[in-house]
């Protein structure tokens, strides 16, 4: 029998009632858990680890000479959504992403959605992240962001809302892959009486996405790795060879004739898209920043000409930025003329006097997030802090009022996961990923990152968060 | 087809791993060599090192070329980039950058050579035990290679490593040794020691009874070591594979790296022992140096740093 701790009665729980009670998707696999003894389960879970580290050993290896690797941890409950919920965030997704394609598209072009007042000239333009070399360039489909990360929660409330847009270069899709292996590995038998939605076609997907990107006849894609010190190097060297691509370094690529090729041993071979996995800042030395040793050369004036294709394009990241989020609702409606399917989590500009009143007056219960900020750093996250820390925030969002958003404390839901004392309620989130090519494409799932702390609501793997596998069960 | 930057970490994966083999070779018989009555001790290693490149390098730090001294400074010293112990890290690192091309077992192989030679340089382990060690970690990852990596451009490029450097160390040994013997030409019995050294670091000591069934001659022995096909380390037994492999790599690249290597091949395949000895020694080999390096040269235009 399992030591079980129970959610709290205001918490949402994926698969358990502050009662004891089970919801209705999760039955089956609670009576399973029922029926395993803890020692099979913890085997299970060592072999896990081993199977990872053995994974980790042969592809992640960080830092030379201490062979010492970072592993992300994994927990073997999985978090299981029912298809009802599945159809709507799916829906809610697509309609997301196609508004943001269009929004980035506009704020390049016409920029229609300023001239309507619907969204501040300054906010957009004044943006480290808009950048001017994209202005008037066309994009084959007008595909901006081919790969999108939403990251998405269910609070308290049951319903879901979105966190934030990923529109630069998105990670972790690796892990849920490798989850997936993994579960089907030491518990097959769970997916002979589980109808689990397969995810293992994602790779399939991606490079059907990114060779529509291109208008040539028969696309050369490449994935393009800062290298194997990057955090992600695993998952660069993953997809690639999933996709059957070459993974390539700047020094690779060079530029010639207003082409990009790559340097082989049977020659120069030109290259068509480039899945890049480096920022913007660094893809071009001579357009952007001068001391990266990452990019290529010249690239940037071949992609203004047409000659190669960058997947996610240079200049997404003014649409995931957290100061224009507030508006993407709006571009559902201004682009789409229709209604947000998924909700926006409300919040409070400190730009706005009136706002940063609200937030001043409120900082002890609310989350405030600079708006360049990622990976859980720079936030005060309001309950969980101390007088001191709120003061000192406090002192910060005065200073640069412009730099700081807020939001109430969402209680993200919460997924029953292996701890020292058993089973408890730990939080989870969700990155699921849009790919945009000749349509939009989604394998049903994503990643779950799980708070492996107590009570904690960071997910982030750079905070101690872990993942596990994601179940939309198919009716 | 390839990357030429994957081509070349596969390339110089191997042909690190096969240089601290040839070097663990050529100090496991200096070091027994220099514990004869008529040896000079650390000098003789150290001419030994002249094969290398690193004897001035070792003089810097150890001018009196104890032979203890020598002997540390190419197998353990981190800070030789000549040692076995840096030949093992560069394959290592090289292995590391390709891990995605090569087979889960080759990197783990070559990987565990890597974490266990640190440790035996760290407890000062016992030099003639840690060169079988390394030889047989060579073998390992050889034997690994074959028997498990697909046969394509990456093989091509590794073995092309493999038999480069290994060409490139018989002619520099039977260079050094027909200097040591000091006059190119005798068969007297104080020679039996160098020319029988010079057979068992290249572990063709079996081969020259086998095909001979007489006492060594230096003759016989040069005949051996760089005309036989069927010697493994032999210099005619190194160009054979090169010139095979390097058609078989994919585009039409390489012209002149073709040609040298079906050059040098036709030479080696149709020279005769006594005219090259007419010829002297010396000579003959300074010249094969001088082609093989070409030959790398050529190599490294073509696949491996396309400009």
């Amino acid at each position: 029998m399992h030591a079980l701790t129970l959610p709290e009665a205001h918490h949402y729980d994926e698969m358990l009632l502050a009662s004891g009670g089970i919801r209705p998707h999760y039955r089956d696999f609670a009576h399973w858990l029922h029926s395993q003894s803890p020692q099979t389960l913890a085997r299970k879970r060592a072999e896990a680890d081993l199977m990872f580290h053995r994974v980790g050993i042969t592809f992640a290896v960080y830092g030379d000479d201490s062979g010492a690797e970072r592993l992300i941890p994994f927990d073997s409950v999985p978090r299981i959504i029912p298809a009802s919920d599945w159809r709507t965030l799916e829906a809610g997704m697509r309609q997301r992403v196609t508004a943001l394609n269009a929004f980035l598209h506009d704020i390049y072009h016409e920029q229609h959605i300023v001239k309507a007042g619907i969204i501040p000239a300054e906010q957009v333009f004044s943006n480290s992240q808009y950048q001017p070399a994209m202005q008037g360039l066309d994009l084959p489909h007008r595909i901006y962001a081919h790969i999108t990360g939403v990251d998405v929660i269910r609070h308290n409330d049951g319903n879901f809302y979105v966190l934030e847009d990923n529109l630069r270069v998105p990670s972790g899709v690796s892990y849920m892959l490798e989850n997936r292996k993994m579960m089907m590995r030491l518990f097959p038998e769970l997916f002979a009486s589980h109808a689990v939605a397969p995810v293992q076609h994602y790779p399939t997907l991606l490079l059907n996405t990114l060779r529509h990107a291109s208008l040539a006849e028969n696309p050369t894609v490449v994935v393009l790795t800062p290298g194997h010190h990057n955090s992600a190097y695993f998952e660069h060297a993953f997809l690639a060879q999933q996709m059957g691509v070459e993974l390539v370094e700047g020094q690779d690529l060079f530029v010639k004739h207003n082409r990009v090729y790559m340097r082989t041993t049977a020659g120069h071979k030109q290259v068509d898209v480039i899945y890049r996995r480096i920022d913007d800042a660094f893809l071009d030395p001579l357009a952007f920043r001068a001391d990266s040793m990452l990019g290529v050369p010249g690239l940037l004036s071949v992609y203004r000409s047409g000659g190669v294709i960058l997947a996610n394009a240079i200049g997404t990241g003014v649409a995931d930025d957290k100061s224009i989020y507030p508006y993407v609702p709006d571009m559902i409606r201004f682009y789409l003329s229709e209604e947000p399917l998924l909700q926006n989590v409300p919040t409070w500009m400190c730009r706005r006097p009136a706002e940063l009143d609200h937030v001043l007056n409120n900082l002890a219960e609310l989350v405030v997030k600079e708006v360049h900020g990622a990976g859980g750093y720079g936030m005060l996250i309001g309950p969980a802090a101390s007088s001191a820390e709120i003061e000192d925030f406090r002192q910060r969002i005065l200073a640069d009022p412009a730099n700081y958003i807020a939001q109430p404390t969402l209680c993200l839901s919460s997924c029953p996961t292996f701890v020292e004392a058993g089973i408890a309620p730990r939080h989870i989130d969700l990155r699921p990923f849009v790919l945009s090519g000749r349509e939009i494409s989604m394998v049903a799932g994503g990643l779950t990152r799980v708070a492996l702390k107590q009570g904690s609501l960071v997910v982030n793997s750079s905070q101690g968060g872990g993942t596990k596998d994601t179940w939309i069960l198919e009716e | 087809m390839m990357l030429s930057r994957t081509a070349s970490q596969l390339y110089w994966m191997s042909r690190y791993m096969e240089r601290a083999e040839n070097l663990a070779r050529l100090l496991d018989v200096t070091h027994s060599l220099s514990l004869l009555p008529q040896s000079r001790g650390g000098a003789d290693i150290a001419a030994a090192l002249a094969t290398t490149g690193a004897l001035d390098a070792c003089r810097a730090r150890h001018p009196q070329l104890a032979a203890a001294d020598v002997l540390h400074f190419m197998t353990f010293d981190a800070a030789n980039p000549a040692s076995i112990i840096s030949c093992l890290k560069y394959a290592r690192e090289n292995a590391h950058a390709v891990r995605g091309k090569i087979t889960g077992e080759m990197w783990e192989n070559i990987n565990a050579s890597w974490l266990e030679a640190r440790q035996m340089a760290a407890e000062g382990r016992p030099l003639a035990g840690f060169f079988d060690w390394v030889k047989e970690r060579s073998h390992l990852f050889r034997g690994t290679t074959y028997g498990t990596i697909q046969r394509n451009d990456a093989f091509s490029f590794i073995r092309l490593g493999t038999f480069l450097e290994r060409a490139d160390n018989t002619a520099r040994l039977i260079d050094v040794k027909s200097h040591l013997v000091g006059h190119e030409l005798d068969d007297s019995a104080a020679d039996f020691y160098l020319w029988g050294a010079l057979l068992r670091s290249l572990g063709a000591f079996e081969a020259y009874h086998e095909l001979y069934r007489d006492s060594l001659s230096a003759r016989r022995v040069a005949e051996l070591l760089i005309l036989r096909p069927d010697v493994p380390r032999s210099l005619r037994a190194c160009v054979d594979e090169i010139a095979e492999l390097l058609p078989r790599i994919q585009g039409d690249t390489g012209h002149r790296a073709k040609r040298l290597a079906a050059t040098l091949h036709a030479e080696l395949s149709y020279d005769q022992i006594d005219s090259i000895l007419a010829g002297g020694l010396h000579a003959y080999l300074a010249q094969f140096l001088s082609q093989i390096h070409a030959l790398g040269d050529a190599v490294h235009d073509a696949y491996l740093e396309a400009a």
